[in-house]
């Protein structure tokens, strides 16, 4: 590591935050988020959900045991920068193919240590998430805060488009064809899909309702992916005309997406969801799950309730018949998966393939290859 | 579901006296569960003989039984009370034994008690390791290999046929901590350990296992409700990696080392224990070994029960685990419950952190010369510390900081010497490795010596170069919140941290005037769970009296650093430095010292010297009372006689004042509790032995000898006072003579053999000394009555160990009484203590010799118990029988005797002979005490002595032929003997009697017994009116 270069965090409100800069020299500028989960921090870092946003790490032990391409949940890292309170670079670890410090500079992510995260997220906690940047203390006040107000809001940022991949990728397999919208879909998504045999394919998002088609899905996957559910109007499109011709599963930012297609509003959390313990209710089993959640935004309940009460599997109108509910996060009462039976749809909030996280959810995917036969 | 509504009579069983293995952690979780299950509105019933608890006080259950916690009385307790369900799940191994034994026997089945929580077939599948084994083979889930024996010969047979290999783990069934069990290398070793396992084991199997010593040792903390939900509370990582027992290791919270999959597999792997064990609800705990070369994960045991680490992982967490399985036993689902912190979530999630806990035990080898300092899979920690930092080495500074170690470990020279020290694993091997690091030892050596991951060793190698990482930063107060401040804390639980200058504290400091509270630190032999019974009623009488109580301590096994105790909860180090900090947080009107034993008493005068008030007592009185020239002058100008005495400040003045003095000498350093390196001296040559072995004596550090006054009758008074008035708590007559320890003596309320005068006496001097010393709140004296005359042999101007056993024998809460005079109430306008009843209490001591391997079982001068029962009955002998019986000493009621005592004791062992002849008992002894007994015209069998050869008389008790033993030990050191019939008997859990009036009172005590068991009696029904 470098001599310790003083740095700081600043919000788009003023407030600052100190600390010692570590991994890619530079300033980093995005969304400062916070993610509550113990482990899994280089499977945080390579999830294209990230992309825009600055990862608050509320744990404070990071980096304890290295860097491995088993962690990588795609080819790259995509958050911008993260922010800690006692980063570690040791690869004693066997699994350890190397140090996380060395790592995030290698993969271009500014990073802070030392600082006092946990004010920082009672901060972001009470005052929601925000804009900020990771700078180094050379940077003055002002030039900073020129930087955050340079950077556009998340409400609003289409980043999905940006981490789609230009040509399709595919992966063999005897079973269904899963043939997926890829707008930053996570390397454990697949994994679930192709561990059960399924075909994949991802395409890009940008992808058209008849390209989409032309490949002969048995199944249409929305996946995850960055930013703002309503500033991927084109998507929307793509899956409004797709609705109903084929069976179709989505997972978080797919399941936003799927639900706007069909009428229904999403909405920016507060502090956004992100972590490893988040309890999701099954209405359907009556199950609790615990489950890995990394989300900012969430889609609207009936009668455009931001919270749902009542653990039944409420039903109501959408443009492509009735939606019922399924999920429901016993934190917030947001919708955390609803079915779309006239449509043999199906979605969920949170994330079922784990990685990081629980996998009590893991099961769903076999709900989802069932909508396929 | 939510409350069941079927049943309305719940009974709850404690887990009785502490003892290694199950301490005061059962007394955290069994107070929640009694609280829960009032507020839900069924009624209590509560069997628990450790009068020092504070579910034992009479608010806490509708019923409260202190009995044996044994079949027989508690059957009687459901025959009487007739409660619907029993909840065994709360009160440790005792527990879940005795309700297995209640369920075996068909006591539950006959009154129609339903087992909530767990029922017998999923305990059998937790705790019979053969079933366990089946059930995991059948889940497939990987365990170490294993063969369950119940004999050494069939251990050597698997060793011989290749189904087992060394090394070996062996495992008793049934025993708690892991007691009985060993590690076997040679097949020497395997013989020895398998045959001390099956002695061990109530059913008498072993279990034998394949070793992964030196694997990554780590447990998970899971919950799981009648609707088959399940959550992991907490992870904890064991910085000692398998091979010493997870209670003697140093753990951290949460698990450090482990990527994401391999914990996920972990958490996937305890989630379907449960489910298979068929917990039904409530807490479990699941261990597991990691190979740290490939991630090989091996499930190595489960409790189907909260324990120690349930209720590490509730402080560490903030999750009140034992409070919530008590309300799942009731019905309710997770998600029905809110969380206690944020209260605006369920209880239906997983504690995230975002800091890390620390756990390091503390022992007392110290205590047993000759016992064995390596520490394996069985446990012999006799408590532990806790702490809470930001990062790992904040965490772990505190830790290390919160031990309060009486003596720093000698380092060697050499590196050599050093790496050699610490292949084995030994309480003081923290320290070794923390000044190997200091000075450079590479982590990759101590590493190859110690298999501990290289990531703690690189943590450990910073803080030992570099400090803990807060040079420059701001000490600030966090909350434990459960959710790493993901939600808003209601509750007020907080620990320090360095943090980067300007960052706030989060302590909700309202206007009201705080009272702080300084809790004991970790339990140790001399001071445990009865200095933090006191504290908690300090907590509870400051809040009662409109003041915010604000209680700081580390120990997690305690009701105190429960959250819902105090009103403000400061988990930290009990040093003046931490001290001082949270004073200064708090600025309160007073600090309380007088409840934690002799932790905060160290820290009275530097608090006094910053400026803080002081409540109660004033420190120049704690210092007139300990420094024996103030007090031997104060005493003196009451008339009052102490024991003749002296101190000496060097070997030479020590033997002067002996002279002078006279012996037989109590000798002793100055300023220690619980009697540490404290000795009778017979004769000039035990005096100089004790000046080569123990502690020299210095100006700083003075020796204190004392006359002992043999055959003397020891007498503890607890008293109040209120600077003008004084009021007698209760006068305790210890049952054995003057020089075994207060703390080692069972002992008597009221006065069994003491006279009208006598007792006026012992009330005068005691009013006398509490109002010239000037206490303002507890006193302890200590007097001996000999040659018909009153000596004080110390005055503790404190609460004192035997606070708890008063005030459930006179049914006062002194403690409570003390804390309201500290406040500045006066003993004229509260409620004191009336003249007891009718019943008679007697508490007994309970010793943890069988732990020891090679320890001597002898009572003396110094403290070696680690836990206390009482017995009532509406006489002495049943009491003292019942105390007995609580404290695991079945006496039996006829079989074979066996009496050898020293020369003195001859006349009361020929007495002793007859009464047991009398009560049909064989008599059986060794060549003088034999001669004495014969003379009598009792007939007894001869046995020879160790020296005349076998068969001799350890092999007579080896072959279990002796029912009970009476040895006391000689006077002069010369004990070989004694030492091997005390150490076999103790080895092969034959009750064995040490002193003669110990002696005396059990025969009444069996002549008691033989009358048929005693009636049982709860506290309300005692105390009535």
């Amino acid at each position: 590591m470098n001599p310790a270069t003083p740095g700081y965090v600043l919000l788009e409100d003023g407030s600052r935050f100190d600390g010692i800069l570590c991994g890619d020299p530079g300033s980093a500028v995005g969304e400062v988020v916070f993610n509550t989960a113990m482990t899994g921090y280089q499977e945080a870092v390579t999830d294209p959900s990230y992309a825009g946003q600055i990862i608050t790490f509320t744990y404070p032990m990071v980096g304890n045991y290295g860097v491995s391409r088993e962690a990588m949940e795609s080819g790259r890292a995509h958050a911008r920068g993260v922010i800690m309170r006692d980063a570690r670079n040791g690869d004693d670890a066997a699994s350890a193919e190397g140090g996380w410090l060395d790592w995030l500079g290698a993969n271009g992510v500014k990073a802070i240590t030392g600082v006092n995260t946990r004010a920082l997220v009672r901060h972001i906690r009470d005052k929601g998430a925000m804009r900020g940047a990771i700078l180094a203390a050379a940077v003055s006040h002002a030039e900073g805060a020129g930087l955050v107000d340079g950077e556009p809001r998340m409400a609003g940022s289409d980043f999905a488009s940006r981490v789609s991949p230009d040509e399709p990728i595919e992966f063999d397999g005897d079973g269904p064809h899963v043939v997926a919208l890829d707008t930053g879909i996570k390397s454990s998504i697949t994994d679930q899909l192709c561990r059960r045999g399924c075909r994949v394919t991802l395409l890009p998002s940008s992808s058209g309702a008849q390209q989409v088609l032309d490949r002969d899905p048995d199944l249409i996957f929305l996946a995850n992916g960055p930013g703002d559910p309503a500033a991927v109007a084109g998507v929307v499109e793509t899956i409004s005309e797709l609705v109903g011709k084929r069976p179709m599963v989505g997972i978080c930012l797919g399941h936003q997406l799927l639900c706007r297609a069909v009428g229904l509003e999403t909405f920016k959390l507060p502090f956004g969801h992100r972590g490893s313990n988040h309890p999701v209710k099954d209405l359907e089993t009556g199950v609790i799950e615990i489950t890995s959640q990394n989300h900012g935004f969430a889609v609207v309940g009936p009668d455009g309730a931001r919270k749902v009460e009542g653990d039944e599997p409420v039903r109501w109108q959408t443009d492509v018949g009735e939606a019922v509910l399924s999920h429901i996060n016993l934190y917030d009462r947001t919708v955390e998966g609803l079915r779309l039976p006239d449509a043999g749809a199906m979605t969920v909030q949170h994330h079922p393939e784990a990685g990081p996280g629980p996998r009590d959810s893991r099961h769903l995917f076999d709900r989802f290859i069932e909508l396929a036969s | 579901m939510p409350r069941r509504d079927d049943i309305s009579k719940i009974m709850l069983i404690g887990s009785g006296p502490i003892v290694i293995g199950q301490a005061a952690e059962f007394d955290y979780s069994g107070v929640q569960a009694c609280k829960v299950l009032l507020e839900e509105g069924y009624e209590v019933v509560l069997v628990n003989s450790n009068p020092a608890t504070i579910m034992t006080d009479p608010e806490f259950a509708t019923s409260t039984y202190v009995e044996p916690l044994l079949p027989g009385p508690v059957a009687a307790i459901i025959e009487k009370e007739r409660p619907d369900a029993l909840l065994p799940t709360l009160g440790g191994q005792t527990a879940l034994n005795l309700a297995m034994d209640l369920s075996a026997d068909g006591t539950l089945e006959k009154y129609g008690v339903e087992l909530i929580g767990a029922n017998r077939e999923a305990i059998t599948r937790a705790e019979d390791r053969e079933v366990f084994r089946r059930v995991m083979n059948e889940a497939q889930i990987r365990i170490p290999w294993s063969i369950t024996v119940e004999s050494v010969e069939a251990a050597l047979e698997s060793l011989d046929s290749g189904d087992a290999t060394l090394p070996a783990i062996i495992r008793p069934a049934f025993t708690m901590g892991g007691q009985g069990g060993g590690i076997a290398e040679t097949r020497d070793e395997l013989v020895d350990v398998v045959g001390k396992g099956i002695a061990a084991s109530p059913i008498g199997q072993v279990l034998v296992e394949e070793s992964v010593i030196g694997w990554g040792e780590f447990e998970l903390e899971v919950m799981r409700d009648h609707n088959d939900n399940v959550v992991i509370i907490c992870s904890i990582e064991n910085v000692d990696p398998m091979g010493v027992h997870t209670g003697d290791s140093i753990t951290v919270a949460p698990a450090q080392s482990l990527t994401d999959p391999v914990y996920q597999s972990l958490r996937d792997i305890a989630i379907k224990v449960i489910r298979v064990v068929g917990v039904e609800t409530g807490g479990s705990n699941v261990q597991f070994a990691v190979n740290p070369a490939d991630g090989e994960i091996a499930v190595i045991e489960m409790n189907p029960r909260v324990s120690r680490s349930s209720a590490l992982a509730s402080k560490a967490t903030g999750f009140p685990i034992a409070k919530m399985a008590a309300k799942l036993a009731v019905g309710y689902a997770l998600e029905e419950i809110p969380n206690d912190i944020t209260r605006a979530t369920p209880a239906a999630f997983e504690p995230t952190i975002d800091y890390v806990v620390t756990k390091i035990p503390r022992f007392a080898f110290e205590k047993f010369p000759g016992a064995d300092h390596r520490l394996s899979t069985y446990m012999q920690s006799v408590g532990e510390i806790m702490s809470i930092g930001r990062t790992f080495r904040q965490s772990f500074a505190k830790a290390l900081a919160s031990r309060e170690l009486d003596a720093n470990t000698p380092v060697p020279e050499s590196d050599a010497g050093l790496l050699d020290e610490i292949t084995v694993p030994t309480p003081e091997r923290i320290d070794l490795i923390m000044a190997g690091l200091a000075r450079g030892v590479p982590v990759e050596e101590i590493h190859e010596r110690t298999h501990i991951d290289l990531w703690f060793l690189r943590e450990l190698a910073l803080l030992a170069t570099e400090g803990d990482g807060s040079d420059g930063a701001e000490l600030i107060y966090n909350s434990v919140d459960t959710c790493a401040a993901e939600f808003e804390a209601r509750t007020p639980y907080y620990y320090s941290s360095h943090e980067a200058p300007g960052s706030p504290s989060e302590v909700r400091r309202g206007d009201r005037p705080s009272v702080v509270i300084l809790g004991a630190g970790p339990n140790r032999i001399g001071q445990g769970i009865e200095f933090d019974y006191c504290c908690v009623h300090a907590a509870m009488t400051v809040r009662d009296c409109g003041r915010d109580a604000v209680m700081v301590n580390c120990n997690p096994e305690t009701v105190s650093t429960d959250y819902d105790t105090s009103d403000r909860l400061y988990f930290e180090p009990l040093t003046i430095e931490h001290v001082l900090a949270v004073c200064e947080q708090e600025k309160p009107d007073g600090v309380i010292v007088q409840f934690g034993g002799q932790t905060p008493l160290k820290l009275a005068q530097g608090l006094k010297d910053a400026g803080i008030p002081l409540l109660g007592t004033p420190v120049e009185a704690i210092d007139a009372a300990e420094d024996r020239g103030k007090f031997g002058a104060l005493i003196d100008r009451l008339g009052i006689k102490p024991p003749p005495y002296g101190s000496a400040m060097s070997a030479d003045e020590a033997v002067e004042v002996a002279e002078r003095v006279g012996y037989p000498l109590l000798v002793r350093p100055s300023f220690v509790l619980g009697g540490r390196a404290m000795e009778i001296c017979y004769s000039r040559e035990d005096l100089d032995a004790y000046l080569e072995q123990n502690v020299k004596a210095s100006p700083d550090h003075p020796l204190l000898l004392d006359r002992f006054l043999e055959n003397a009758i020891e007498v503890d008074v607890d008293a109040l006072c209120d600077g003008e008035e004084v009021c007698i708590g209760g006068i305790m007559q210890h049952v054995e003579e003057a020089g075994v320890h207060s703390g080692d003596s069972a002992c008597v309320i009221p006065p069994m053999s003491i006279g009208d005068e006598m007792l006026d006496e012992i009330r005068e001097a005691t009013s006398a000394i509490a109002l010239e010393l000037g206490v303002i709140g507890l006193i302890n004296i200590q007097f001996a009555i000999a040659e018909g005359g009153l000596y004080v042999i110390e005055a503790n101007p404190r609460a004192s160990r035997t606070v708890p056993f008063v005030s459930k024998a006179v049914g006062s809460p002194l403690a409570k009484l003390a804390t309201r005079i500290m406040l500045g109430g006066k003993i004229a306008d509260l409620e004191m203590p009336q003249a007891n009843g009718s019943h008679v209490s007697v508490k007994e001591a309970v010793l943890p010799f069988a732990r020891f391997q090679g320890a001597d079982s002898v009572l003396g001068p110094e403290m070696k118990s680690t836990g206390e029962v009482i017995g009532i009955g509406p006489d002495f002998p049943t009491a003292f029988g019942k105390a007995q019986a609580a404290a695991g000493v079945e006496l039996p009621g006829g079989g074979t005797v066996f009496i050898s005592v020293t020369d003195t004791d001859k006349p009361a062992a020929t007495q002793l002979a007859a009464r047991f002849h009398d009560l049909g008992f064989n008599v059986v002894s060794t060549g003088g005490t034999a001669q004495a007994i014969s003379r009598m015209g009792v007939p007894v069998e001869t046995v020879n002595k160790i020296a005349e050869g076998s068969p001799h008389v350890v092999d007579l008790i080896e072959e279990g032929r002796c029912d009970l033993v009476i040895n006391t030990p000689t006077g002069s050191g010369a004990r070989a003997d004694g030492y091997e019939i005390r150490s076999t008997a103790v080895r092969h859990g034959i009750p064995g009697l040490t002193t003669m009036t110990g002696a005396s009172a059990a025969v009444r005590a069996i002549i008691a017994l033989q009358k048929g068991p005693g009636d049982v009696y709860s506290l309300q029904e005692l105390h009535a009116g």
